[in-house]
């Protein structure tokens, strides 16, 4: 308990590191994802190819596999980032292919006469998804985007095994200098990210709930 | 009536078009044409192809072969010149197909906002007015949920009107209605008629037909199989496919 209590600022600042690192990583898997989607049901036979291959291909790998490609294969390619860099962009592009998912599903599930009418109308195709069709598919995937989003802050914990001294490799060190309070250190990491994950549930459901009101 | 207007090509003209689905040959060479502010009634069996037929007028459905022509130019195949060519061709579904996430009158607003570029007080002005016309002023700010079914389809002739459409497709707009409510939109649609709208109207509605329809096309397993004045058509139906195919619905 004593090592908690003396250590909560060590703590506490790698909870807001692992915080910082999913609220990118979150923006930037909803940017890339939406964007993938909408290339996955454009007219477009290659953009509809290359955002299959990407989803497939990285949705696939382990994300361990994903953060070693980055850390050490991206330098190889003569890109120089900091780890908190290299995590950022690990758990975007990996997090990003379940929020295309998502978004995609979403998408299908808009009736096809809403796509249709906007058509009739004379919108091009990305005004038909911008204007009619993803601000519908939004509201159908947040409960699914919630469970994305949560998977997302429990997996920024691999980042401690590639040097960011987020929550979890806060844990790790603490838990060596002080062994016998290992128990006590666990449980209040977990406490940790249970309570940033519920924070981001109630957070998705109010947003549901105020969308659905203004039907 | 007389519906030729001088040097002016007829508004849609359709010449030997053929669509199949797979197999399945849906249009089976159709000559069709329709002149300025004339109303055509489309009637004939379910599967025999009317709304594949109006779906092609704006290219919602492709064709296999033979020709399309609106306002004397052939249908563009995609892109901008498609887009375009829809803006100028109104289109009202069975299903309403109103934007649910939109109010009434951001429905009404939204082509002319985002395709024709007007600006929004113009576009709010004139949406008010055309929702008036069809008689749900009041019911403007309310989301399309909130409306019954013949007061949301209003809501979609007053969407298409907002571009200033050409000619006018309906896809039996009130099949979908619940008896008390389908005069409402016909009434509507009348009045549209009568104001000199270019129309094709896919309806089992004869009164409609009657009152406002100056052809009436009869189309059977893909073909027109017969057209005429609406009361000539309905009196004397010449094919014995069209008898059969009145005697059906007349009984009703
Ligand atoms: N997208 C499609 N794919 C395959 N077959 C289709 C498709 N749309 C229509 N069909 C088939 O084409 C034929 C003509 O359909 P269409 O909808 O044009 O008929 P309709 O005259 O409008 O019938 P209804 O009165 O039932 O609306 C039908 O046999 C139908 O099953
Ligand atoms: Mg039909």
């Amino acid at each position: 308990m004593e090592a908690v209590v003396d250590n909560l600022d060590l703590l506490l600042e790698g909870f807001l590191r692992t915080l910082t690192l999913t609220a990118l990583a979150a923006t930037g898997a909803l940017c890339l994802g939406t964007l993938v989607a909408a290339m996955r049901v454009s007219p477009l036979l290659p953009l509809r190819w290359a955002g299959t291959c990407y989803v497939e291909s990285v949705r696939n790998t382990p994300l361990t596999v994903v953060f070693a490609l980055a850390v050490f294969g991206l330098p190889k390619a003569g890109l120089g980032l900091t780890f908190f860099q290299f995590a950022l962009l690990a758990l975007t592009l990996y997090t990003g292919t379940f929020v295309a998912e998502a978004v995609r599903s979403g998408v299908n599930s808009v009736a096809p006469g809403q796509s249709e009418a906007a058509r009739t109308l004379g919108m091009s195709f990305p005004q038909t998804l911008g204007l009619v069709i993803l601000p519908q598919a939004f509201r159908n995937v947040i409960p699914p985007l919630a469970s994305v989003f949560i998977a997302l802050l429990k997996n920024s914990s691999i980042a401690s095994a590639f040097g960011v001294a987020e929550a979890t490799s806060r844990m790790g060190s603490l838990i060596e200098d002080n062994p016998s309070a290992v128990l006590w250190l666990l449980a209040a990491v977990a406490l940790g990210y249970v309570v940033l994950a519920l924070a981001a549930s109630l957070l998705f459901s109010r947003l549901e709930r105020s969308l659905a009101v203004a039907r | 009536m007389e519906h030729h207007t001088d040097g002016q090509p007829p508004l849609v003209v359709l010449s030997g078009v053929n669509k199949h689905f797979g197999a399945l040959h849906v249009l089976k060479d159709v000559n069709l044409t329709v002149e300025r502010g004339e109303v055509v009634v489309v009637i004939g069996p379910s599967g025999s192809g009317k709304s594949t037929l109006c779906r092609t007028i704006n290219r919602l459905e492709t064709i296999d072969t033979g020709e399309i022509r609106v306002d004397g130019r052939p249908l563009p195949l995609e892109g901008k010149e498609l887009a375009k060519l829809r803006a100028e061709v109104g289109m009202v579904f069975q299903s309403f197909n109103l934007f649910a996430h939109k109010t009434v009158l951001e429905n009404v607003t939204l082509g002319p906002i985002k395709v024709r570029g007007v600006k929004r007080a113009e576009a709010d002005a004139r949406g008010r007015d055309l929702l008036e016309r069809v008689g749900i002023g009041e019911q403007a700010d309310k989301y399309p949920a909130q409306l019954s079914g013949g007061q949301q389809q209003r809501v979609a002739i007053a969407r298409a009107l907002a571009m200033d459409p050409k000619v006018m497709l309906f896809d039996e707009p009130t099949s979908a209605l619940d008896p008390e409510m389908i005069n409402e939109v016909l009434e509507v649609m009348t009045a549209l008629a009568k104001d000199g709208m270019t129309m094709v109207v896919v309806t089992h509605e004869m009164g409609f037909a009657r009152r406002a329809a100056n052809r009436v096309v009869f189309m059977d397993n893909g073909s027109i199989v017969e057209e005429a004045e609406p009361e000539e058509f309905f009196a004397r139906p010449r094919s014995e496919r069209a008898k059969d195919f009145l005697s059906k619905i007349l009984t009703h």
